[in-house]
């Protein structure tokens, strides 16, 4: 039995010096036990083998695209899982075009819910303003799902280069001075600052340009589901928002209907369909 | 009158401006602030950083300058002789609010229109400005779409594109006849006239870089536009040949369409009630059927219905594959690209999968389930190597068997 033992939850550099190795050394998945950190020893006592090292090996370029995007996710599973798919790419190159193979679907699965766990945190985390002796300074609290925070390092400092901010998440941080990135450690909502005044403003912002007209809470759901709700300060709105939204709509209504203008030309309304197919409408954005 | 604060008049000057469709911030050539004073980066694609209970996508700042306005246009809630409370902003504190915004992660940058106030040129320089100072003053590198207005001077309207990743005129409504009933001062020639001077100003932008590497940008994420649908008589069918018309003589990014809101303070000559959104949904599936899907205008336009619309129970790709049955099935194993792109219930990204995978293997039904979202719905429609549709594409019911079927609404 191989051991190998990698640095942290996202050490996807050892994962991939370790495959190499063993899989040039033509391993077999079932005799390799991946563990991440100084975890217990080997359940099955026994001395590990020392790692095969060296030799070369061919594979596309999309796989280590694939491998370096599905190994930052939670899956316990996935050191093994991608090595697995590794001895069967080395034989045959051609086998990511099939999108129908099990296990490649798997695969290629925890890729997509990384993505868009990297995604949604561009998207949603929010920064907080502190003031210092130097100046002003941006720190925000988010919780990613998968191992994503230093994958999105490079996002942060391409867009907030000039400003000093802190990211901090229970998995690790990332904090930027303007010039260089360090690491800290995991970090929990209290170490962020509780607010914020432009918060306030944004809040306004957010309730403005929601059009009550067309409430479809499903389709917002699907897009921003209730977990990421706890660290945007504007989700705290939503409830009253849409509580509002129907009875705001049909006052309009109302409105135009008692001012009783008469119109001075033909309406347009012919136009109009039957009438709406609100389950319809309703399912569209989902 | 008393005086507002910045958060009210952003009450107001946001509340106005979201009739308007667009939001997107795709499109843009990516960049970031390595190496630059400022702050600001696009990605190509475009964050969506919030979402309304609209189920809408909050991407930028969308707001007006003002919602003041010398014009009249029915269905517009800024009209002049509507009484809603009107409200400035300076382009100052326009710049700031975009940098605060941006500065926490609320935005991807700033969508920026306007009520017409004193002329059109004067609108026109002040948004200029905002755009200008964000650029010039701030070193903003974020996402920046103006809404020119077509009357303003050619000069501006430069200017504008210098400073914009897109810029966009709104041709407001369908048809002609609509525009000069419900927007009595504007005109179809000029809208398109403005349109035709963007998209030469565009393609000189692209000549010039091409020859000089440090000729400016001018709006390189391109020219969109807008329609207001469901305030005018036309007809899903002409919709859609008005928008390629657009796309083909200007060269738009995107034609976005706007289901016509009731709005407060309506003018009485529109129609009380709003179209089912499901017509706007509708239309863009029939809009992505053109730009993603090969289909000619004449074939959305034949997937309506003898009224002239398209079907809101079922999508305009499924009601075409039903009234031209005899195209049907496809094998999946055979049929080019172009061919299955037209089966109802595969995307492009479906048959991409589909085409990768069959030259591993001859496809069975299960290896289609793997590669789709729902097998049910496509099956009438193909044949694979273990499955032939037993006459059910001639079924007379084969509507009602695809059909979605209604569904109780869920309290949220």
């Amino acid at each position: 039995m191989h051991q190998v033992r990698l640095s942290r939850e996202d050490d996807v550099d050892g994962w991939r010096e370790a495959a190499r190795g063993l899989a040039a050394a033509g391993v077999p998945g079932e005799k390799v036990l991946w563990q991440v950190g100084e975890a217990s020893d080997d359940l099955f006592g026994g001395a590990a083998t020392p790692l095969p090292s060296g030799g070369t090996l061919r594979v596309p370029k999309a796989f280590l695209g694939l491998a370096n995007r599905a190994l930052l996710h939670a899956e316990p599973q996935r050191w093994a899982m991608l090595y697995a798919l590794l001895l069967r790419v080395s034989r045959q190159p051609g086998l990511l075009g099939d999108r129908a193979d099990p296990a490649l679907r798997r695969i290629m699965a925890l890729e997509a819910q990384v993505r868009r766990d990297l995604h949604k945190m561009h998207a949603f985390l929010r920064f907080r303003e502190l003031r210092d002796a130097e100046g002003p300074r941006f720190v925000a609290f988010y919780e990613p799902e998968h191992h994503i925070v230093r994958a999105t390092a490079g996002f942060f400092t391409g867009r907030f280069t000039n400003m000093r901010w802190s990211i901090l998440t229970p998995k690790g941080s990332l904090h930027w001075d303007g010039a260089v990135l360090t690491e800290g450690p995991a970090a929990s909502r209290k170490d962020a600052p509780a607010g914020d005044p432009v918060e306030a403003i944004w809040g306004q912002y957010y309730k403005a340009i929601f059009n009550p007209a067309r409430l479809m809470t499903r389709a917002m759901l699907s897009e921003m589901p209730k977990k990421y709700w706890k660290n945007m300060p504007e989700t705290a709105l939503i409830p009253e928002m849409i509580a509002g939204a129907r009875g705001r709509e049909l006052k309009m209504i109302e409105r135009s209907l008692s001012a009783g203008v008469a119109s001075p030309e033909t309406p347009a309304r012919t136009s109009d369909p039957p009438s709406p197919d609100t389950v319809a409408a309703r399912r569209s954005g989902s | 009158m008393s005086r507002l604060d910045l958060a009210g008049k952003l009450g107001i000057l946001a509340d106005a401006a979201k009739y308007d469709a667009s939001c997107a911030s795709s499109g843009a050539q990516r960049r970031d602030s390595k190496g630059g004073k400022g702050i600001g980066s696009t990605t190509g694609s475009g964050i969506c950083h919030a979402y309304a209970p609209d189920g809408r996508c909050i991407s930028l700042l969308k707001i007006l300058l003002t919602n003041s306005c010398i014009f009249d246009c029915h269905y517009c809630i800024n009209r002049k002789s509507s009484n809603v409370r009107r409200a400035r902003f300076t382009a100052k504190e326009v710049v700031d609010l975009t940098l605060d915004f941006y500065r926490r992660n609320y935005i991807e940058g700033l969508f920026l229109s306007s009520g017409i106030i004193q002329s059109p040129d004067y609108t026109m320089e002040q948004i200029v400005e905002v755009a200008r100072s964000l650029r010039e003053d701030h070193h903003f590198r974020g996402y920046i779409h103006l809404k020119t207005i077509p009357d303003a001077d050619p000069a501006l309207v430069t200017a504008a594109g210098v400073h914009a990743d897109r810029v966009s005129i709104n041709v407001e409504l369908p048809t002609r006849d609509g525009l000069t009933r419900l927007a009595p001062e504007k005109s179809e020639a000029r809208i398109e006239g403005a349109m035709d001077g963007m998209k030469l100003a565009i393609l000189d932008g692209k000549d010039a870089r091409q020859r000089y590497r440090h000729a400016p940008k001018f709006a390189p994420s391109g020219q969109s536009t807008q329609m207001i649908v469901g305030a005018d008589a036309a007809t899903d069918r002409d919709i859609v040949g008005r928008a390629h018309g657009l796309y083909d003589r200007f060269s738009l990014k995107r034609v976005y369409y706007s289901a016509f809101s009731p709005i407060p303070d309506a003018s009485a000559v529109l129609p009380l009630k709003r179209p089912p959104l499901m017509r706007e949904h509708r239309l863009y599936q029939g809009d992505w059927l053109m730009r993603f899907y090969g289909f000619q205008p004449s074939e959305v336009q034949a997937a309506a219905n003898d009224n002239g619309m398209l079907p809101l129970e079922i999508d305009p790709k499924l009601a075409w594959a039903l009234k031209f049955r005899d195209l049907f099935p496809v094998d999946v194993n055979r049929a080019p690209r172009e061919t299955l792109l037209r089966i109802p219930g595969l995307g492009p990204r479906a048959v991409k999968n589909l085409l990768a995978a069959r030259r591993h293997r001859t496809l069975t039904l299960e290896d289609v389930g793997r590669l789709t979202t729902s097998v049910t719905k496509l099956r009438p429609f193909i044949v694979t190597v273990d499955w032939r549709p037993v006459a059910l594409a001639d079924r007379a019911d084969l509507s009602a068997y695809v059909k979605p079927k209604p569904q109780q609404l869920e309290l949220f």
